[in-house]
């Protein structure tokens, strides 16, 4: 991760494939038959009018529902039906249009529980764990001399190595996403902007292949958002693919590769932003229908 | 609202005032610190010599079921180590065990079943492999027996149950507890009501040639199962400052959201489980083994509601808090013997004084705190 990769070139590969999913809640159907597909490296955009579906093929690519029928795969293996947590260890992180932090954890831990995600040590390791690394020059201790000298003869613990590389992690990438300022503070006391950019830190740290943002602009001032645009770039140029819900139109055409348009659970158009800003479909699902017989 | 308001105040103040406390403490040169836990140590280890006057006054004619100062030290100390370990289950995971006990019995019963030659179990292997009557596992060796035994327990319980959330659980839990203890009471390889005797300590079974672990003097009792308490204290605080700890809180704060950031939730709830059945049949070990003997009726459900008492008034999450419960739940009924029969008035009126003056408990934790607030905040406007 720390490698950043510049983007490479888009269109290579398939990541994800979406394949004639529906959804249903009894009568309901919240996605009918939809499939796209995700290139490696790009950036897609999902947009629709409110109650559209978006969130929900959110919810059923990060496992929280299992689609009635089709399938959704995910770097050449199927993922629909999985767990939320098997997924997001596959490379599906996501965050919340509503958000979700942990509220009382400080920044970051929320971060470093996202970097959790990725570690292998336990119980066992921490309650165990015996020193058989060499310490690296980032893991000196600091505010404990006695400590520092013993990790200095014995080494460290996988599990503490884990420990730090998580922290360390999680502070660069509260740097990444601009709040590291604020970063033992609890989540639930910091402002509004920076809980958003906190979630996103926190998917950013399950080291994911794809990630998925959840409206993260909502609720943001004009510069806020052109500060959010430069954000997700910058994520993409890191070597992550992102796939985007979002309202405003002007950020999504100022970012977005590809854009996705559902209406009521179908979807109703798909391609380059312009194409789809002209798309009488589109303008129509946005817009509305003149009223022909009037 | 304005209970919140009301419950907002109270809780600004507390903070503020242990807050100061707290950043003091963490103000401190290293040095300083270590030199203060060393100190608070010693005390502890020194405490059953010591004639505090008013303290110590506790009844010790045993014909009346009095108990010794160091008795009661001891006790404390092995309730302190319940308390502990069920805030692990209760304080950390987030997660209501109204069965405790049931672990506590389980670990009673392994060093009772293994170790003792009374146990029909001990006697079906010595007919089985031909061994002579004294034969029986040795005290050490049933260690590692009551742990293996309490965490598979744990891990047996948890299993289909930890799917289930809140109430739900507490109920089933219960209900664990109390088919333990049913168990052992209609069991013949438990010696049903009669109980096992002969339960051996450090020592093997109490006799007058053992020197240190004998029946008479609790100090060298009370030194154990405090340098236990001290060890495993130490290893809940690794627990709690780690990958572990930070699963538990992202599980107990969130539970969906922790998923989908990768958070093995189940997995880690059933390590609570089992890592708390583990402190607590280490508990109920020492508890055998100091009593040479048990039954059945010791292990009831009302000491399991005094367990999640002990938590709930120490300070739920928070490990000193939850120690102090069970030193006070545990000391002072031993010290008011005299008014035994109101016990249990007395127990509900200190949870229903301490509910309504400390909800988080006498020594809060200050993140289990600021969660209780958020949650009443939201019925709260769930009410409105």
């Amino acid at each position: 991760m720390s490698e950043a990769t510049m983007s490479p070139p888009t269109g290579t590969r398939t990541l994800l494939e979406v394949d004639n999913v529906t959804l249903r809640f009894g009568g309901v159907v919240a996605l009918n038959e939809v499939s796209f597909t995700l290139q490696q490296g790009e950036i897609l955009g999902l947009i629709g009018p409110n109650g559209a579906g978006k969130t929900t093929c959110f919810n059923v690519m990060t496992g929280v529902y299992k689609p009635t029928s089709g399938r959704v795969r995910f770097d050449d293996q199927q993922i629909s039906g999985k767990k939320p947590f098997v997924i997001n260890h596959m490379g599906i992180a996501r965050t919340f249009q509503n958000i979700r932090l942990f509220p009382e954890m400080t920044a970051i831990e929320n971060v470093m529980v996202g970097a959790d995600a990725r570690h292998k040590t336990s119980v066992m390791g921490a309650l165990f764990g015996l020193p058989r690394f060499k310490r690296r020059p980032h893991e000196i201790t600091k505010n404990n001399a006695i400590l520092a000298s013993m990790q200095k003869t014995f080494g460290i613990s996988r599990h503490k190595r884990e420990e730090l590389d998580g922290e360390h992690k999680a502070l660069e990438l509260l740097r990444f996403v601009g709040i590291a300022d604020r970063a033992n503070e609890v989540a639930r006391n910091l402002p509004y902007g920076y809980q958003r950019r906190l979630e996103i830190a926190r998917a950013l740290a399950t080291d994911p292949k794809l990630i998925c943002l959840d409206e993260p602009a909502a609720g943001f001032n004009p510069s806020e958002k052109a500060d959010l645009l430069a954000l997700i770039r910058r994520i993409r140029d890191r070597g992550y693919t992102v796939l985007l819900i979002e309202h405003d139109m002007r950020l999504v055409m100022g970012v977005t590769d590809r854009i996705i348009v559902l209406e009521f659970g179908r979807k109703i158009a798909e391609g380059t932003p312009e194409e789809v800003s002209r798309d009488p479909k589109v303008i129509a699902a946005y817009l509305g229908v003149p009223d022909e017989s009037a | 609202m304005t209970t919140i308001d009301k419950l907002e105040s109270a809780d600004d103040k507390r903070i503020k005032i242990r807050k100061g406390i707290v950043d003091r403490w963490h103000g401190l040169p290293n040095w300083q610190r270590w030199l203060f836990l060393a100190a608070i140590i010693v005390f502890l280890y020194y405490l059953p010599m010591m004639n505090i006057p008013g303290l110590n006054i506790i009844r010790t004619d045993f014909a009346e079921g009095g108990s010794s100062w160091g008795g009661v030290l001891f006790l404390c100390a092995i309730y302190a180590l319940v308390a502990i370990g069920l805030n692990v289950v209760i304080g950390l995971a987030g997660l209501l065990d109204l069965g405790y006990v049931g672990f506590f019995a389980i670990g009673a019963y392994s060093v009772a079943l293994f170790g003792s030659t009374d146990s029909p179990v001990v006697q079906a292997i010595q007919a089985r492999f031909g061994l002579d009557s004294e034969w029986a596992v040795a005290w050490a060796a049933c260690i590692p027996i009551a742990i293996a035994f309490t965490m598979f327990s744990g891990v047996l319980l948890g299993w289909p149950t930890l799917r289930l959330r809140g109430d739900y659980l507490a109920i089933v839990t219960m209900g664990f507890g109390e088919i333990i203890r049913i168990v052992a009471r209609n069991s013949q390889f438990t010696n049903a009501t009669v109980g096992i005797n002969f339960i051996p300590g450090p020592e093997g079974p109490a006799s007058m040639d053992n020197k240190i672990f004998g029946v008479v003097d609790p100090t060298p009792w009370y030194w154990l199962a405090l340098t236990v308490v001290l060890l495993l204290v130490i290893a809940t605080r690794r627990l709690e400052h780690s990958r572990v700890g930070r699963g538990w809180a992202a599980v107990r704060e969130d539970e969906d959201a922790a998923a989908v950031m990768g958070v093995h939730g189940f997995r880690f709830k059933l390590w609570a489980f089992a890592i708390g059945a583990a402190l607590g049949g280490i508990s109920g070990m020492l508890f055998a083994s100091r009593q040479g003997y048990i039954d059945p009726s010791n292990f009831s459900l009302v000491l399991s509601i005094t367990f999640v008492a002990m938590v709930v008034i120490g300070g739920s999450g928070n490990m000193l808090g939850v120690a102090l419960g069970a030193v006070l739940l545990t000391y002072l009924p031993e010290r008011f013997r005299e008014f035994v029969d109101w016990r249990p008035f007395a127990v509900g009126v200190a949870l229903v004084v301490v509910m309504v003056l400390k909800p988080t408990g006498l020594i809060p934790s200050r993140r289990r705190a600021r969660e209780l607030k958020d949650r009443a905040e939201e019925a709260e406007a769930v009410n409105v």
